[in-house]
């Protein structure tokens, strides 16, 4: 019995802390900071929602938690650290920056830069293989017979023009 | 040829990420926790509310750590395979009853058999975000030394008791 009331006196400012938390939530600007900063949070139940949007109950739980953690003095810094010590990067919607994540940070440039690459050898191939094409004697003297026929066409509606 | 081939390897590269992909679970989410201290706690006994649990209690010991619920669907279909499992007397069993109201759970393992060495309660779910719970059940394998070890996410089956969870008790129990 004398256990049981030292164990229900421990508790109480477990009880206390709900209750204050409930009035929290009454606190617009503590209410606003929470909401900001759920935005930056993942529902890891409704993996596409953010914590502020989800209704799950885990996401009304980690709310909770938050609110919490904010009344006691934390920033939103230490906020995400002990969300992620728990649930993992995961719940980050922006993943940082670390060797795991290098490729999903800079494979999209390196796939840029690789398709640039191919683009500008490919450019190149193809320059050399527009080479001038060897023409016999015969074949350049009509070449310039042509030309000069087209020339003269050309001169001719322009003249008429101006 | 050249121009045949390297369309050919990057479809068969592509292929092969897209079809890998297509068989991760994306609940599967790693947890940060594997190889650390479980998280500490002191929590009321669902049948003796009066009486305390603490993972320091099993210093020294191989246990496993199963989160569950009266509410929970997925536990039901892991049931048979948690009894089974405790009557081997492999390794002792203790249950986190989460978020759940202590009457429902008391009829739920009145009803269905009680694998568990003990459950203790976590009526608002505050041990659970401790310990990164997202989706019950989740079960931990603590080693000796109090360290989580592996997490099972979603129900324990025969299939991956036998593969992963099994030979990881041996294991810890061996050191």
């Amino acid at each position: 019995m004398k256990r049981l009331l030292i164990l229900l006196f421990f508790l109480l400012p477990t009880f206390a802390l709900a209750g204050e938390a409930q009035d929290m939530a009454a606190d617009p600007v503590l209410e606003k900071r929470m909401v900001g900063l759920a935005e930056k949070l993942r529902c890891l139940v409704c993996q596409n929602e953010s914590l502020a949007s989800s209704h799950a109950e885990l996401a009304e739980d980690l709310r909770r938690e938050v609110r919490e953690l904010m009344q006691k003095g934390m920033s939103d810094q230490e906020i995400l650290d002990y969300l992620v010590s728990r649930y993992g990067d995961f719940v980050l919607y922006d993943p940082p920056m670390k060797k795991t994540t290098l490729v999903l940070w800079y494979g999209p440039f390196a796939l840029l830069l690789l398709g640039a690459g191919v683009l500008f050898l490919q450019l190149r191939k193809r320059k050399s293989e527009i080479a001038e094409p060897q023409l016999t004697e015969e074949q350049s003297a009509r070449a310039a017979v042509l030309l000069a026929e087209r020339q003269d066409s050309q001169t001719q509606p322009k003249d008429t023009q101006a | 040829m050249m121009r045949f081939i390297l369309p050919f390897v990057v479809f068969v590269v592509l292929a092969v990420f897209l079809f890998v992909g297509l068989n991760l679970n994306p609940r599967e989410v790693p947890s940060p926790l594997i190889g650390k201290p479980a998280p500490a706690f002191v929590l009321p006994q669902l049948h003796e509310p009066q009486k305390n649990f603490s993972p320091a209690d099993m210093k020294g010991k191989v246990w496993l750590l199963n989160v569950w619920a009266s509410w929970c669907v997925s536990c039901r279909e892991e049931h048979p395979v948690l009894m089974g499992l405790a009557q081997q007397n492999i390794v002792p069993i203790y249950g986190l009853d989460y978020k759940d109201s202590s009457a429902e759970a008391e009829r739920w393992l009145q009803k269905g058999g009680d694998p568990y060495v003990l459950s203790v309660t976590d009526t608002e779910g505050r041990i659970g975000i401790d310990y990164g719970v997202y989706g019950v059940p989740e079960t931990y394998v603590i080693d000796k030394q109090g360290v989580i070890r592996y997490k099972q996410i979603g129900p324990v089956t025969p299939d991956n008791l036998r593969e992963k969870i099994l030979p990881m008790v041996a294991e810890l129990q061996a050191k």
